[in-house]
């Protein structure tokens, strides 16, 4: 699709629905793979007289590597408990894989056209389904969720979705079935609160008591939070947490002919090689998350395999490079990574131009990422803003080693006899850390085996996920002190909107010592015009020019080099090949559609 | 002896109280995040995190959380789970009888293995049995579980389709079918922990015998005219028992604490598994119940060796 | 019996040289206890092999990298994943580096990591255990209390404090390579002395009221002369074995410890962590597991036959 008309639909629809673009689970045409994936299940002709009813099939086996250990997911602490969840716990509305919102306890999705969107952004107002009920029998309603707001609002619950909920004045219910949630400010980005993966409803009677610490203390909230009463088409039988859970279906369940399995086994734990090999190998189960396996293995397993396929879907994920731009020698002290200190040759723009010159993100996508990776050179590599390689990746950011060379050359960094570059006195020698993962750690290994190509010394290191991702202040190898010259990690906006994400990297969020290394610009880089364009992108409401915004910030952070972008990372699942009916989507949980799935023979 | 056990009981008090404050202390001042999942999840951002460690506490210094800590379970109450938000112990006892079931068969399995085949390899040493027993001994020990794991995997799971290797905690054993599934489902782990731990047995009771076999004391019993299997079984292995005995009474700790990889790789929900995800979750007070637990156990094991020493060996005092 | 080192077991009343009067065998030239050993040591088939084959290892990862050019480290992904030939006797892993050249090179590490650490943690655990067995009373007590400690102590989160609080300081003093060896090689022989010390402490109760030590009291033996002379050999057995299989578990733990970050940096294959690494590959490239995973056997047994040949040699009733 040509740009500028997707820019035109994009402004007229807003932010979510415009968003058609996004490529669907099967095909797959954005997420090229160097080796050709299975084509997702799209059930066959002649299997399209199957008609799958109520408890039509037996046993649905999940399989993910991180068990769930919660099912009520604001209190969660990871994907795994948000995804196991999702049998049970509903947003209002879903986000399909095109970015489009699916009503699931609302009678439609309130835009700015059928009036339920305020003209001045102020409000919005979603209509509740009469006939919804939770699954103890008793009727879903507004109370239901104005009390999830209240539960989550209170910092003593320790909820993680309250980001959702920020912005939010007052939430007032003319109805039992009408909620309007009023704004502090005009709000361009007005579907936050309640839909996808974040903002499951709880209800209120099962909850009721367990606001503030009593949410994780009182014995009663202790068992809610592993047996929530829900909407969804299953609920809970059994659940050890960190092991399994066992559901069977949920007969308030709205649509009288699902789900299709009269149990569902979510399995958790081992690793993602051997999950691969249970959904492509042996069949041992029916669908398989996020397989972070090896292009080598997991090509290899899936063309043998004979039992599953692979499932790939994008999400706004981009493994990048950041770069220090402060000092982060120990000697300095106190004085360590503070703004005060400027890195002694990565503020040179020569320099970080050479680095990202020398790296063949062809090469990492291809032979370490295979189906779960496409180069890119940008953060923004998927649909709206571009879609098809040619469009994030083409010839803009291609190896040139020679090139490379010859800048560093002209900037006056000269090859010393053990062949690293130095200039009045500064070696080019950098540190590069990331987390501990097998992947990553081929990646780092082609990369200073790059690096050394144009005479720059690369020490590598990497630490424990655990570590490496902690907050607590006190932890030096954590990417917010960001002790290291490069770090590399995967992030990306969580939203179709990615400004909330990219504006994490203004030159007053720089993390330093005075925040506990908190805030999120480790990499302490400063750019006021980035600031300029955040400050604006915050005060409009113009969809369109957020859209143009947007793009010209991360235009910003690649010709600056303040991050170098490596590889779009699509999520690869792995699925029985009698499953259907899935249709996995980026902006949602993976399992938001389960009560659609079937399996035939 | 009476007042030995009652004097090593009351030490024992003391002693696990400096060990939970180490453990404590190590645990406090390690680096972690027990929301470190979300670390590069913009839709949980760093201030909600922080706001989180506050309200659990885990801002607090360390010596004020380890009180809180030691008050409360001295009110008998455990703490939760930062990432199930349930008390720890249910967590625990959820999880003891898979952990009873697969470890302590495969212990039990390989300490019935383990003393005869060493005594066999002590009696005719550089024998084939000998070296037969030799040779897998190795591979038992210096091939890591998750090496073994794997390779049964691909034997019987992946090639044979004999055996599955996703472990059913759900499975509940209530007839003849659901028996013989929960067996085949335990055959491989069980097999992974009892290569290594026999292997690493068989060698020290061989050891220990070939050490024993040549004492005067054999000499003197045999020329009284007792016959081999007598000398061999009361007078030689019963000396040679005193190492193998120390090991045994360290490994049964370990039965609680699991084998973390062996439970990984077959995905049984044991307690090893629980406490590694707890750790790199930073989910302090499971670590804590989990290990204060363990310190327990070894306090006890180490108490029960030294009885047996005494009884294996009456000449042995303790002043 | 005409060892000038008969123990005091076998003739409890004779000291060495009370001995050596009766049977006026004075003009021999005199024996040493390490000279014995070693004689009876060379006669030992099965240890001269490992040892033999132990020095090989040892010399080849020392020169080989110099003899065998082929790079361990330069990424080719044309030669990916190619089976043993002659350029490539050991096969190429995944990203088309040489499996020979990445052994020799890792083996250097792995071998002086699982060295080192084992005659750490066992010299550590038989200077405690034997200690405590051999004095008893209030320093058994408090060692094996602090043993108890070590046992109970959850190895991973304190790995995690000693790098954060180790890692940079070493660096800093001893340069990145040699600071982690030693971080890693204290590390491992420090977190693994506590069954040895345990072992060896039980034999000294037991052997510490038989005869031949009352006898070596009688006599006028110093305490320390008692404890390492005459009831330290009889516990070699179990103390070997630990010794073999610490070795073992020394080389696995660093592949262990450089998943935690503690480890070697990422582009030092040692064996352990080659054997980690290929393990997914078992099927599509065996060759990458089984190198390293052999190169590993073989060396805990080599040095399990140099254990076994050192008992021997050792033994003071084992006569030759």
């Amino acid at each position: 699709m040509h740009r500028n008309a997707m820019r035109r639909t994009f402004a007229r629809l807003g932010w979510l629905l415009a968003a058609v673009l996004v490529l669907a689970a099967c095909g797959a045409p954005t997420a090229p793979a160097p080796a050709a994936p299975a084509q997702p299940a799209a059930p066959a002709e002649a299997e399209a007289e199957f008609v799958p009813t109520r408890g039509g099939g037996d046993l649905l086996r999940i399989l993910y590597w991180q068990a769930p250990t919660i099912l009520n997911t604001h209190l969660a602490v990871g994907t795994k408990d948000f995804d196991a969840s999702r049998l049970i716990l509903e947003p209002l509305a879903a986000i399909d894989a095109d970015g489009n919102l699916v009503p699931l306890l609302v009678e439609e999705i309130p835009t700015l056209e059928n009036g339920g969107v305020a003209e001045d952004l102020s409000s919005i107002t979603w209509k509740l389904r009469r006939d919804i009920k939770w699954s103890d029998g008793t009727d879903f309603t507004a109370a239901d969720v104005v009390f999830t707001y209240e539960y989550c609002i209170n910092p003593a619950t320790t909820c993680v979705n309250t980001a959702t909920f920020q912005g939010i004045a007052s939430i007032e219910t003319p109805d039992d079935y009408t909620v309007k949630i009023i704004w502090e400010n005009p709000n361009a980005n007005y579907y936050k609160a309640f839909t996808s993966t974040n903002g499951r409803i709880l209800q209120k009677a099962q909850f009721a008591d367990c606001i503030g610490e009593a949410a994780s203390t009182a014995e009663a909230c202790q068992a809610a939070n592993l047996a929530p009463i829900g909407t969804g088409p299953y609920k809970v039988v059994e659940f050890k947490p960190g092991d399994v859970v066992l559901y069977e279906i949920n007969e308030f369940y709205r649509d009288p002919d699902k789900p299709f399995f009269k149990q569902v086994q979510f399995k958790g734990g081992g690793d993602a090689p051997s999950a691969a090999r249970a959904v492509l190998q042996t069949g041992d189960t029916d669908w398989a998350w996020n397989l972070q396996v090896e292009a080598s293995v997991l090509t290899q397993l899936a063309a043998q395999g004979g039992a599953g396929q692979l499932v790939i879907y994008n999400v706004a994920n981009v493994e990048r490079l950041l770069i220090n731009f402060t000092n982060p020698d120990p000697a300095l002290g106190d004085e360590r990574a503070q703004l005060s200190q400027p890195h002694p040759f990565l503020t040179d723009h020569a320099v970080r131009k050479a680095l990202a010159l020398a790296i063949d993100r062809a090469a990492i996508a291809e032979q370490l990422y295979g189906p779960a990776g496409s180069p890119t050179c940008y953060l923004l590599w998927y649909p709206p803003f571009r879609s098809g390689i040619d469009e994030y990746f083409g010839d803009d950011c291609p190896q040139d080693i020679a090139e490379a060379n010859r800048i560093l050359d002209e900037a006056g960094w000269v090859r010393g006899a053990d062949g690293v570059r130095a200039k009045d006195g500064v070696r080019l020698s950098v540190l590069f850390q990331t987390s501990t993962n097998t992947l990553r750690q081929k990646t780092q290994e082609l990369i200073k085996q790059w690096w050394e190509e144009i005479g720059v010394e690369t020490e590598l290191k990497n630490v424990d996920a655990g570590v490496f991702f902690g907050s607590d202040a006190g932890n030096p190898d954590n990417i917010g002190h960001f002790f290291a010259d490069i770090q590399m990690y995967t992030t990306g906006a969580a939203e179709l909107n990615p400004i909330s994400h990219l504006c994490q990297y203004t030159s007053d969020q720089a993390s330093q010592r005075e925040n506990e290394w908190r805030s999120p610009n480790n990499m302490r880089w400063q750019n006021p015009e980035f600031d300029a364009l955040c400050e604006e992108a915050l005060q409009t409401t113009d969809t369109n020019r957020i859209f143009e915004i947007a793009m010209a910030l991360d235009g910003l952070i690649v010709s600056d080099y303040a991050m170098i972008p490596l590889v779009g990372r699509p999520r690869v699942a792995g699925a029985s090949l009698q499953l259907r009916g899935y249709s996995p989507s980026g902006w949602d949980s993976e399992m938001w559609d389960v009560a659609n799935w079937y399996k035939v023979d | 002896m009476g007042l030995f056990i009652l004097r090593r009981l009351i030490i024992s008090v003391p002693t696990l109280l400096g060990i939970s404050l180490v453990i404590y202390m190590v645990l406090a001042l390690a680096p972690g995040d027990p929301l470190a999942q979300f670390a590069a999840d913009p839709s949980v951002p760093v201030e909600v995190r922080e706001n989180i460690r506050q309200a659990l506490g885990l801002n607090d210094p360390w010596y004020i959380r380890y009180f809180k800590w030691l008050s409360a379970l001295l009110r008998g109450d455990w703490g939760f789970s930062f990432a199930s938000r349930v008390p720890v112990l249910d967590l625990i006892g959820q999880r003891l009888p898979q952990t009873l079931q697969v470890l302590g068969l495969a212990y039990l399995l390989s300490i019935c293995l383990a003393i005869p085949i060493g005594v066999l390899s002590a009696l005719r040493p550089y024998s084939l049995f000998d070296n037969i027993a030799t040779t897998f001994a190795f591979i038992g020990f210096s091939l890591p579980t998750f090496f073994t794991g794997l390779v049964l995997i691909l034997i019987f799971s992946v090639n044979l389709r004999w055996l599955p290797f996703i472990y059913d905690s759900t499975l509940t054993v209530n007839s003849w079918e659901t028996f013989i599934r929960q067996i085949r489902q335990m055959i491989m782990p069980i097999t992974v922990l009892a290569l290594f731990q026999t292997g690493t047995l068989t060698r020290f009771v061989r050891a220990s015998m070939l050490d024993n076999l040549p004492a005067d004391y054999v000499r003197t019993a045999r020329s009284k005219g007792l016959n081999e299997r007598a000398v061999v079984l009361r007078h030689v292995l019963r000396n040679s028992l005193i190492p193998v005995v120390t090991l045994i009474a360290l490994g049964v700790p370990t039965i609680f604490t699991g084998a973390i990889v062996t439970e990984q790789i077959f995905r049984i929900n044991g307690i090893g598994e629980l406490l590694i995800r707890s750790i790199q979750n930073s989910d302090t007070p499971v670590i804590m119940a989990i290990t204060f637990i363990f310190a327990v156990l070894v306090v006890i094991a180490n108490l029960l060796a030294d009885v047996i020493y005494g009884l294996l060996d009456p000449r042995i005092r303790y002043s | 019996m005409t060892d000038a080192t008969t123990t005091a077991q076998s003739l409890p009343l004779e000291t060495p040289a009370s001995l050596a009067r009766q049977t006026g065998l004075k003009q021999r030239p005199p024996r040493t206890l390490w000279g014995d050993a070693w004689r009876r040591f060379r006669r030992h088939r099965m240890a001269m092999a490992g040892m033999t084959v132990l020095a090989f290892l040892v010399i080849a990862t020392l020169i080989g990298p110099l003899v065998y050019t082929e790079s361990p480290r330069r990424i080719d992904f044309s030669k990916s994943m190619l089976a043993p030939s002659s350029t490539n006797p050991f096969g190429t892993d995944d990203l088309g580096r040489d499996m020979l050249a990445r052994l020799l090179l890792g083996g250097r590490v792995s071998l002086a990591v699982g060295v080192s650490a084992m005659i750490i943690s066992i010299s550590l655990g038989t200077l405690i255990g034997s200690t405590a067995g051999f004095l008893g009373g209030r320093v058994d007590t408090i060692l094996m209390r602090l043993t108890d400690l070590f046992l109970a102590l959850p190895v991973v989160p304190l790995l995690l404090l000693l790098i954060f609080l180790f890692r940079d300081t070493l660096r800093r003093l001893m340069g990145p390579e040699m600071g982690i060896f030693w971080l890693i090689v204290c590390v491992i022989g420090v977190l693994n002395w506590m069954t040895v010390a345990r072992l060896v402490r039980g034999s000294f109760l037991s052997l510490k009221e038989k005869e031949f030590v009352e006898a070596a009291t009688m006599v006028g033996v110093r305490r320390l002369r008692i404890m390492f002379r005459h009831i330290l050999p009889n516990t070699l057995g179990p103390i070997i074995v630990a010794a073999t299989l610490s070795v073992g578990a020394a080389i696995i733990t660093e592949s262990v410890l450089s998943f935690l970050g503690l480890g070697f940096p990422p582009d030092v294959p040692t064996w352990g962590r080659l054997l980690y690494d290929g393990q997914n590959f078992m099927e599509f490239a065996p060759w990458m597991v089984l190198f390293p995973g052999f190169f590993i056997f073989l060396t805990v047994l080599c040095i399990n036959f140099m254990g076994d040949g050192l008992r021997d040699a050792l033994d003071p009733r084992q006569r030759g």
